[in-house]
């Protein structure tokens, strides 16, 4: 369960977020949706306590929050296999040196088992795809297993493979487990197929609900303040700024046709 | 080469070993050879200074690696880390330079602090340098699993109510600590190799992270005790020996590396 009401953040001389609202029930796969600078990590650092709110409040329920963090650029030589990523994420907070544990390692194989990365969880994370990089990432933030989980921007320099396969894979955890996943992302196209929710950013304020009822042209167009199309083509959904539009974001201003970033 | 005066070199020789070792490995892990190249390097205004007020250069050492840390800690927060400890590297040579401007002689205890002097050591000072290593290696391995978190993404410790900050000013203390007893062994230009040798060594022979601290405090003594051994020999300066040892450590970890990424062609 997610419940965030009346959401205002900013920095000086920056507004990034105004009275955000939105709630998602337990089980709930729900696409954060908004272009570069939209305030989407700001929304998800909020949530996850990093962040001091202006105004409004954030509940979050009982059972902890797991988060992945943006691409994280690992070095390809750290001494670090895949599954001692995972193992800090049971107690990479506690002082002193890891004893060995069989109840640690049993959860750490189980989590591993869990999101398919069994095969390589002894090889060197740095050697690792950016898919399976990915994969460790979340058992890492699941290994604890929280009932509420946070990525940002989790498919940002994957192939199209990668991406199919970590959206099964949350989305098999949704289905299983009955977690509540909120992924950023500033592409929706690929998130169609399994969100439920959706939370659309854009010039800080947001509109909340299922794709149907968000990814319209008149609730987006008022979003916007100005006039926005949504088209539907080959089963992708493009958000067009109409023609002669008042771009205010420099997102918008690429042209003729204002596309935003195609969410 | 085991006479009395020599069994005080191993002893403190080995205690640095181990600790730049431990201290070696996060540094490496953490990116943070810059920070470990300055902070030796500033601390030779303090030995200066001590030598110009005529106090134990011991004391030099410690204000001027704490004002390092300070320096580095404060300018990081308002810009970037790198520019920040260039900075403090830059204003404490300045001051360095003054110092040394004032004794009117290049003195031969600030010569043997850039450089090293391993032979030379009293046994009082065993029990100093016993003292910090012990503390100093002590948090280390106390912040062990922090300081691994935070070297994947300071966003993942923050989400543990950990302070990124607070945690790389700890880091820099113990790195402050380790390398001001390191100094008068290997000298302020080879504390660096010393810490970062090693560590680059073992994190390409082993993806472990407990084993490849193992393996790094394993190469720092050897690395030592050969060079000890090479220069009572020789009696050429012991930094160049660990100096040349760090640098092949370096070459046979990547090398190892290569072998073990190493992938046959497939044959067409």
């Amino acid at each position: 369960m997610l419940s965030v009401d009346s959401l205002s953040v900013g920095f000086p001389g920056n507004q990034v977020l105004q009275d955000v609202n939105f709630h998602l029930p337990q089980g709930s796969f729900c696409g954060l949706i908004g272009t570069n600078g939209s305030g989407k990590t700001t929304l998800l650092r909020t949530i996850l306590g990093l962040l001091r709110p202006d105004k409004g409040k954030v509940e979050t329920g009982d059972g902890g929050i797991g988060y992945v963090p943006q691409k994280i650029q690992l070095d390809p030589f750290m001494p670090l296999r895949a599954r001692d990523v995972v193992a800090l994420g049971i107690d990479g907070h506690r002082l002193g040196v890891p004893l060995p544990s069989p109840s640690r390692r049993r959860a750490v194989d189980s989590m591993l088992a869990e999101v398919g990365a069994a095969e390589f969880a002894n090889r060197r994370v740095g050697d690792l795809s950016g898919g399976q990089q990915q994969r460790i990432m979340i058992a890492h933030a699941l290994v604890r297993r929280p009932r509420l989980l946070l990525l940002d921007e989790p498919l940002a320099n994957l192939d199209i493979r990668s991406v199919a396969e970590v959206i099964a894979l949350l989305h098999k955890l949704v289905v299983e487990q009955k977690i509540t996943v909120l992924v950023s992302a500033h592409d929706m196209n690929p998130l169609l197929p399994v969100m439920n929710q959706i939370v659309y950013l854009a010039q800080g304020r947001s509109v909340s609900g299922s794709v149907e009822e968000v990814v319209r042209s008149s609730v987006l167009s008022s979003l916007y303040g100005y006039h926005i199309d949504v088209i539907q083509v080959h089963g992708r959904v493009l958000v067009v700024a109409a023609v002669g539009a008042e771009p205010r974001t420099t997102e918008m201003a690429h042209g003729p046709v204002h596309v935003t970033s195609i969410p | 080469m085991f006479s009395d005066f020599m069994i005080n070199t191993w002893t403190v020789a080995s205690l640095v070993a181990v600790t730049a070792g431990l201290v070696g490995f996060f540094t490496v892990i953490r990116g943070a050879s810059f920070a470990a190249h300055t902070i030796p390097l500033s601390t030779f205004p303090g030995a200066a200074a001590a030598v110009l007020l005529g106090v134990n250069q011991v004391w030099g050492l410690i204000v001027a690696a704490g004002l390092s840390v300070i320096g580095i800690n404060a300018l990081s927060r308002r810009g970037q880390p790198d520019v920040a400890t260039a900075m403090t590297l830059v204003m404490m040579l300045g001051l360095g330079t003054l110092c040394l401007s004032q004794i009117g002689q290049y003195s031969q205890q600030v010569y043997a602090l850039l450089f090293g002097q391993v032979f030379g050591i009293s046994r009082a000072s065993i029990t100093p340098v016993a003292v910090i290593d012990i503390l100093a290696a002590g948090a280390l391995l106390m912040l062990f699993r922090p300081l691994l978190l935070s070297s994947l993404s300071t966003d993942l410790l923050q989400t543990r109510y950990l302070t990124a900050t607070r945690l790389d000013l700890a880091f820099l203390i113990i790195l402050a600590m380790a390398s001001a007893v390191a100094l008068p062994v290997v000298g302020a230009l080879l504390v660096f190799s010393l810490m970062v040798g090693p560590a680059s060594a073992a994190r390409n022979i082993t993806s472990r992270p407990v084993i490849a601290m193992g393996v790094t405090v394993l190469i720092s003594l050897l690395t030592v005790w050969t060079a000890i051994v090479l220069s009572y020999v020789t009696n050429w300066p012991v930094g160049f020996f660990v100096g040349g040892f760090g640098a092949l450590a370096y070459g046979a970890g990547r090398g190892v590396m290569r072998i073990r990424r190493w992938k046959p062609s497939p044959i067409s």
